[in-house]
Formats: C-alpha cells, structure tokens, sequence
C-alpha cells in the first residue's frame, strides 16, 4: 500500500513527545564537550553540577510533555500518564544519583566528565523505553540505556572487580538482548507488524500462530536478564560487587524499573496468552532464590543484590494477572513498586556509597559494627530504608508488597501469594541483620566515618522523604498509576483504524 | 456533658507518645531532660487515657469513641477507631504501664539514654494503637509497628545473649504474622474492605463470597499470629529468651502489654471474623492452653533464673486467658480479660522488682541469693504483695481473673477446670518457693548484706503496680461493668449457634 509522504515529516507536536529525551541528549552533550575544555581537577563538580541541571530539566520537560499527550513518529511513540510516570521515575533516580555521586567520584579519585553524560544518555534510552509502543525501537532504546550502563558498571578502571562486572554485564547483557531481537522477529513474523497495539489488536482477534508462543518467551527472557528475574538472575551478584556502589544504586532501579515498564506493555498490552506459567514460575524463584542467596552473604553489596532479585520476584507476581480487571490492579501495583524500590534502594546505595570510603575498602556486614554509635544519622536512615526493603508500616515498601499482593489475591492466586508472604518474612533475617550489626555489636575495628557533604545528605534526604511518602500517604502515585493502568490494557473498541490519522487527533487528554 | 474531647480522643492517646518521642529526636543529648521529658509525656498520655473510663459508657455494646475518616482511596483504607469494654482497659494498662516502664529505667540505662526512651515512646504509640483500630489494615499496621521498637529494646540494650534474643524475637513474630497478612488481603478481595465491622457484619449475613471454604484457613492464619505471640504452647520458645535478655522495660512491655495484643486479637477478630471456626477448633486450642498452663508452670519450677521463671509463669497464666476465651461462656471470657489485666499488671511488678535485684547484683540466679528480707525490707514486703497477687490470693487481682476462668471452664467441662485448677496450685508452688529462696532465711552470699534497699525511683514505678493489684482485687466490678457488655458482643454468635452456646 502506499501512503502519503507527509505522514512520516515529524510535526512539532511529535518533537514535544520526546521532549525529555532531547534535553537530556543536549546536556549530555554539553558535558562531552565541555569535559576536556575544563580544568581537571576542578571539573568534576561542575560536568557534575549540569548533569544534575539537565536533569531537573529533564524533569521540567516531562512535565511539559506531559501536557500534550498522544502518539508521535508515525506511531512509534506514546506519550500518556504510563509514560509520564516512567519519565519522572527514572529521571528523578538519575537526579539523586547524580547528588550522591559527587562525594564518591571525589573519594574514589574517579576523573571522566562523562560519568555524568553517560547517566543522561542512558535516562535518555530508558525514558524512550516506557514511552515506545514499537518493539524495534523499544529494543533501539534498550540499547542506548544499556551500553551506558555497561560503561558506568567499569568506572573503577583501577579495580579488576569493576573490569570484570562491566565486560560480564556487557557479554551477558548483549546475548540477552539478543534473545528479545529474536522474540521480536518471531511476533513480527506472526503478527505482520512491531507495533504493540497493532499486535494486540490482531491476537484479539483471531487464532494464536504459534510463533507468538516462541516470540514472547524470547522477550521475556531477554527482559527477565534485565530485571534480574530467576532464572537469569546470576550475573547479579558479580556485576554489583563489582560496579561503583552508586552506579549500582542507579541500575538497580531504573533499568529495572523501566524494563519492568515494557515488559507491563508486552504482556498486558498485547496480552499474549501462554505466558501466565512462565511469570509464576519466574515470580516464585526469583522470590524464593534472591532470598535464600541473600541469607548467607558477608558482602552488603552482594547481599542487596540478592534482595533486588527478591524483589524482582514480588514484582513479577503482579505480572501474573489474566482477566483485564485484575490486570489494571496488578500494573498499578507493579508501578508503584517500582517507585517505591527505587526510593528506598537508591537510598541504601547512597549511604553505601558514602560509607564504602577510598577503594570501596568498607562493605561488608562487619564494616557496619558499631555504626549506630560512630554516626547515629547514618545509620538511622539506612535503617529505614532497610526497614522499607523488609516491608515494615509506614514505608513505601511496605505499601509496595502489600498492593502486588493484595491484587494477587484478587486474582485468587493464592499459592503465589503464600509464597510472597512468606518469603517477605525469611527476606527480613538478612536486612535485619545489617540493623543488628549496626546497633547491637561494638565496633571490633576502626572504620573512618566522614561526615555527610551536602550533595549527599540531599540525596539521602530526597530518598528518606520519598520512602515516608509512599508509606504513609501512597494515594496520589496509587491513583496516578491506576489511571495509567487504564491505558496499559488493550482497548476494547477498536478506537482508530490501522492507518492512524495525524498524531494530534489521538489525543487522551488528562 | 463534658464530652467535647470524645471525638478526637483516641487518636490523641494513641499518637501523643509518638508526637513526644518525635520532639525527643530534637532534644539535646542530655540525660537527665530526656528523662524527665519522657516520664511528662508518658504521665500526659496516661492522664489523657483516663478521660476513657470516665467518658464510657458501661451499659452499652458495641464501640465509642469511634473515629472513622478515609485515610486511603484505592484500597480502601480507613483511619477507624474505637474501642469497646475490652480494648478500653488494655489501652488504659499500656499508659499505666508505661510512666512506671521510665521511672525504672531512670537509673538502669545510663548508655544511649535518647534511643532508648525514643524506643520506649514509639512502642507506647504502636501498642495503644494495635488495641484501638477497628480497620485491620490499620490493625495489621500498628501489630507490625510493634516489633522494631520491640526488637531494637531487646538487641540494643539488653544482656549477654542479646542479639539472638531480638532476632529470635522477630523473626517468630513476623514469620507468623504474614499468615494474618495473607487472611486479611484475602478478605480484602472478597469485601472491598478492611473495616472490621462491614466484614464481621458481611461474614454473619453470609454475603462474603467463596467463605465456607476458606474460613478455617483464614481463622487458622489469625490464629497463628496470634498464637505466636500469646505465646500459646508449642510456640513459646521465643518468649524465655526475650525475656532474660530484654532490659527491664522491655520485659514489663512484652509481658505487661505485647503478649496480650495475641489474646485480643484472638477475642476480638477470631471470635469476631470466625464465630464457627472458632466453636469448632476451641476443644485442641484448649487442650493446648491446658498443655500451656501445666508445662509452663512445672518449667517455671526448676527454673534457677528468677526472670526466666517469671518468663515461664507467663506462659502459664496466659493459657488461663486461652482457656477462657476458647471456653465460650460469659464467666470465662470475662475471666480472660481480667487475667489480661491483672497479669499485666503483676508480672509488671515482678519483673521491675527482678530487674532491681540485677542492678545491684548483675545476675537473675536465685542461688545468688537469700536472706534478702534482712537487707531489704521494704523490697521485700513489696515483693510479697506483688508474688502474692500473681499467686491468686483472694482480695488481689490475680484471683478474680482466675476464678472466673476456672468456672468457665468447668461450666465447659469439668475435667478442664480440674486441670486448669492445678495450675494455680502449681503457681502458688513455685512463685512462694522462689519468694523463699531469695527472701528467707540467712544471707548466704556476703555481698548481698550491703545491698541498697528500694530508692525512691524505684518505689514510685513498683508501688503503683502493688496498689492496682489491691484495688482490683477488692472491686473488681469496676472493671467488670465495662468488660461484660463487650464481652457479650464478643459471644454473640451467629443466632443458630447461639442458643445452643449461650443458653448454658
């Protein structure tokens, strides 16, 4: 068929659409450039100073697009509250991270501007993630975010902890995006298109081709190595060891968390059939694996790694949903987690960052003996966001677990919740005991506590006001995510033919 | 009539301590302010808390006070309040409780003085709120809110085997309460609400979908959490353990209060939420409170650890509250709650006067001691009062609660009351033995000659238990009027089973 030209010149209204990703792309810019025109030593806090800038412009932005909701790029990208949401996410974790890497590049000796480039370029990747509802540049996106982090897991040249996490999470990570391309191409050789929601409406309406089967669990394996799901879950502990102790903190949060976002796309957008066994067996080991690996580790950075595949675990059972109904409770309740599992792991990471001191030299449990008493604020924040991690009242992570659960139930299923519950309960044992080294033992050597600069205290702030929050007042993000919720899920009523009509007329307004 | 405080007066009870402990977090690090700042918003909270019994209405069923306002749309969370004939004392013994909990430890926590009255604050708050809230969400959120204060009292400052103490703790409780967790999502599922009233309302009329099959897992996963933390044999093995390493503070909390958020919430949401389940599983619960009641107790006999022996003495009196509740009639339910009382309040005493007697010495062991009444006359007097009314003497508080569970029981069954009667007798045994022991005779060990007797903190925080304890013992009915019509609402069965159970 032949369509017109002029469908495919981008309007004003598109470039709104991506508006985040180009100022992020500007500032990145900016500070590769400026990075070898400024003097060494006294640059970094500057390169650092305007990756935080382009990142509350980032912020600005979305809230810009947020204005002009719709599809853009011949339909390749949606703009709605799904997206918006995702955008201010990873874009705040990119801010604070920002914050609380001042003080370590400084410790660490760690002089490269684009540190901070690179954390903008992969927001960029990440924040076109949420926001496309093509699978090719879905996988574009995921691209762009990931070499960025591969780059970032590296940032301690000097260690070969930090090579080795970077070269096993760049081979990993490539062979696993390898599997989603391929799971892309099986849906386009069943369906005829990329397009999420074109692919959506054509499974709706006839017969299953069994490539659809093979198609999606390719994409699920290559976004589960992503998010850290059991069984893919094993380059995890390597690659946080090794990475920067911020770096860390940021991609165990966002990647995640926008992963996690395609991944509600895919699999309640085009509501593939056949998948409701494959996220229940994932949910319930990554559950039950993070946890029990968690247990027995000495190493606080391996030991959340293994938490965050827990985590990974109670997030995917509110993927576990079949009936529309059930599935707007669990997108909400898998969207609020993931606000929630940032703030409070980006937190954990911040004050781990600030501990670890020169050379990453103090990490593990029994570096924290004694904390409670050598610096009291410290060790009461990271107690909270332990606190939020085990699911205790009055944190966001504790609103988290209970609405992925509460929907779970809804969903009567029953045996994954007993399993959640239960392993929320054993998963308690190791986070307490990091609180029990820090209150409850002396210090049996001397660990130098610095006191808290002011980037990071921010940053500490800003993820301690945001566990609270969600804890005891998670009724704004709820309704935001359940509203996006709505737009998740395939339209009943086939809304607009295949040939879409200009971008504009698709508006769903707020 | 005066009664302009009503509406907010609960929240005020509740959240007062918090607030303080809140502002405490500002407080300069200086001991002696945090002390007293502490004993002013305890005092204040325990003062406010009286406006309750003043205020309540006896004859009435059902719940007052009541405060019922949307704390959270999706789900549907209310911030619901109230309290009814049961709850009303148990909030007024957690503010009683709690002044005496400063006043012993004015002298006995010289170490991270902040913290630990910060703890003791936030405790108050969660365990007056676990008693007041009628939304199980919000019940589910103070239970859990209990245990870090809790837990940190024991690991931070307790004695040697501190740590495994705490983690034990924590780990039994919250394995055991994410049961309740999963049961009270489930009927989140089925009602669209966690308001205990709608719900107990929409099982009675039989309008909550799928419930015939799954009530007895749901009563069994309440009844777990609950059980735990009783404790109810087989499941209290963590409770030794916390109490020996606890500070003084804490085992007077645990004992005094925590331990009896499990029977509340046995009366208030197994009977309540599960009528029938819990008709038909009360012959095993009973048999296990008897099992409760007599290993207890002969465990307690042997023990040469004054506070694990205390420990053990509150295994045994808490399957007298068990056994009430499970017994279904009107004498053995109020029997259960006034044993909660009383026991709070004389095991209180007992482990503020053991917790004194380790101050100076450092050691629980009772062959540490003896002849002690020589040294320490007023310790010792006060000391037989409170054994005395843990005993169940007549005219002490310990004997009403105990003698009405006993009839209940027997109006069960009479070999349960029989069994349950050697309880008593067993607690006469080893309580007056150990009083012997460490009282009587000559003094054995030299040091104990030149031992302090009671200082004036000390006599302030024991002394009140010691009069309560009298008090209630002597007019028992002014707790009883407000107990009773609570507990009839308790009883009230679904009407089938109702006349086959109340009728006697």
């Amino acid at each position: 068929m032949t369509l017109p030209l002029a469908q495919f010149i981008p309007q004003g209204a598109d470039y709104v659409r991506i508006l985040p990703e180009l100022v992020l792309s500007v500032f990145g810019i900016v500070i590769m450039l400026l990075d070898p025109l400024v003097d060494e030593e006294k640059s970094q806090k500057t390169l650092g100073l305007i990756g935080l800038a382009g990142a509350v412009a980032g912020l600005l932005a979305t809230w810009y697009m947020a204005q002009s909701p719709g599809l853009a790029f011949s339909d390749m990208v949606r703009v709605n509250r799904f997206s918006v949401f995702f955008h201010a996410l990873v874009i705040a974790i990119a801010a604070v991270i920002i914050l609380s890497s001042f003080e370590y590049m400084a410790v660490q000796r760690i002089r490269a501007g684009e540190y901070y480039a690179l954390i903008l370029f992969s927001v960029v990747g990440m924040g076109l993630m949420s926001s496309a509802v093509e699978l090719v540049l879905i996988f574009i996106a995921l691209e762009i975010s990931s070499i960025s982090t591969y780059i970032l897991a590296g940032f301690r040249r000097n260690e070969a902890a930090s090579s080795e996490s970077s070269l096993k999470y760049f081979l990993l990570g490539s062979f696993a995006t390898a599997f989603f391309l391929y799971g892309v191409a099986m849906m386009f050789g069943a369906t005829g298109s990329t397009n999420v929601e074109t692919i959506s409406r054509t499974l709706q309406g006839g017969s299953v081709p069994f490539l659809v089967y093979v198609g999606t669990a390719l994409m699920l394996v290559g976004l589960g190595f992503k998010v850290a799901a059991a069984p893919l879950h094993v380059w995890t502990p390597d690659v946080y060891e090794g990475a920067p102790a911020p770096v860390v903190g940021f991609m165990s949060t966002a990647p995640k968390a926008v992963a996690f976002a395609v991944l509600l796309r895919i699999v309640f957008t085009v509501n593939e059939p056949g998948r409701f066994w494959l996220i229940w067996v994932a949910a319930a080991l990554s559950m039950t694996l993070g946890n029990l690996g968690a247990l027995v580790q000495t190493n606080v950075k391996r030991l959340l790694a293994y938490s965050s595949i827990a985590h990974a675990g109670y997030l995917l059972v509110a993927f576990a949903m079949t009936t529309s109904e059930n599935s707007a409770n669990g997108i909400s309740a898998a969207m609020f987690y993931t606000a929630a599992y940032a703030a409070m792991n980006v937190g954990a990471f911040a004050v781990i960052s600030h501990f670890a001191n020169a050379g990453e030299k103090y990490v593990t449990l029994e570096d924290y003996e004694g904390l409670g008493r050598s610096s009291p604020l410290l060790a009461a924040t990271l107690t909270v966001f332990l606190l939020s991690l085990i699911g205790i009242p009055m944190t966001g992570g504790f609103f988290a677990k209970f609405y992925v659960f509460s929907a779970a139930l809804r969903a009567n299923l029953v045996w994954l919740t007993l399993i959640g519950v239960v392993n929320s309960a054993i998963g308690a044992y190791y986070y307490l005991r990091i609180i029990v080294v820090m209150y409850m033992r002396e210090a049996r050597r001397e660990v130098p506590v610095t006191p808290i600069p002011l980037g990071l205290g921010l940053a500490l702030a800003i993820s301690l006001v945001a566990t609270i929050y969600l804890g005891i007042l998670p009724n704004r993000v709820l309704d935001y995510a359940q509203q996006s919720a709505l737009e998740v899920l395939p339209q009943r009523t086939t809304s607009s033919p295949a040939s879409a009509p200009p971008p504009t007329a698709l508006n769903q307004g707020p | 009539m005066n009664d302009n405080l009503s509406p907010y007066i609960l929240t005020l009870v509740t959240f007062m301590p918090l607030a303080g402990g809140l502002l405490l977090v500002l407080l300069p690090r200086r001991d002696r302010d945090i002390r007293i700042f502490s004993l002013v918003v305890s005092l204040l909270t325990f003062v406010l808390s009286l406006h309750l019994p003043v205020h309540f209405h006896r004859a009435q069923a059902g719940f007052q006070f009541e405060v019922n306002n949307q704390w959270i749309t999706s789900p549907n969370i209310h911030y619901h309040m109230g309290i009814d004939g049961i709850s009303l004392w148990l909030v007024v013994l957690t503010t009683f409780l709690t002044p005496l909990c400063v006043l012993i430890s004015w002298k006995s926590v010289h170490d991270r003085v902040k913290e630990f009255f910060i703890l003791l604050l936030i405790l108050e708050t969660a365990l007056i709120g676990v008693f007041t809230s009628l939304d199980l969400f919000l019940f589910y959120f103070f239970w859990e809110a209990t245990l870090i204060p809790m837990a940190l009292l024991i690991g931070v400052f307790g004695h040697e085997r501190k740590v495994y103490a705490a983690v034990k703790f924590f780990m039994y409780t919250m394995i055991a309460s994410v049961f309740m967790l999963a049961a009270i999502l489930w009927l989140y599922a089925q009602t669209g609400s966690f308001d205990f009233v709608l719900i107990r309302d929409q099982i009675i009329q039989g309008k909550v979908a799928n419930f015939p099959a799954a009530a007895q897992w749901l009563f069994l996963g309440f009844f777990l959490a609950f059980a735990v933390k009783v404790p109810l044999f087989p499941f209290h093995t963590w409770l030794p353990d916390a109490h020996v390493e606890a500070p003084t503070a804490g085992s007077v909390l645990l004992a005094g209060v925590l331990l009896k958020m499990g029977t509340y919430g046995m009366l208030r949401f197994n009977l309540g939420l599960f009528p029938e389940q819990s008709r038909h599983n009360a012959p095993w619960i009973m048999i296990l409170a008897l099992i409760g009641i007599i290993y207890g107790a002969l465990v307690a006999l042997v023990q040469p650890n004054m506070k694990k022996l205390i420990a053990y003495s509150s295994v045994s009196h808490l399957g007298f509250v068990v056994l009430g509740i499970f017994s279904f009639t009107q004498l053995g339910l109020d029997g259960a709650v006034f044993v909660m009382l009383a026991h709070g309040i004389s095991t209180g005493g007992l482990f503020m006067l053991a917790g004194i007697l380790h101050e100076r010495r450092h050691t629980y062991e009772i062959g540490e001691y003896g002849g002690l009444a020589s040294p320490m006359p007023v310790y010792a007097a006060t000391y037989l009062v409170i054994v005395l009314a843990s005993v169940g003497l007549p005219l002490l508080n310990g004997f009403v609660g105990e003698f009405l569970v006993l009839s209940g029981a027997f109006q069960k069954r009479a070999v349960y009351g029989v069994l349950a009667a050697t309880g008593v007798i067993w607690s006469a045994g080893y309580l007056l033995w150990m009083y012997q022991r460490v009282f009587y005779g000559k003094v054995t060990h030299e040091v104990n000659n030149s031992l302090d007797d009671m200082g004036g903190f000390e006599r302030a925080a024991v002394w009140p238990c010691a009069v309560a304890a009298l008090v209630m013992g002597i007019a028992p009915i002014l707790w009883l009027g407000a107990i009773d019509p609570g507990v009839q609402a308790a009883l009230a069965a679904p009407a089938h089973l109702a006349a086959k159970v109340v009728g006697q």
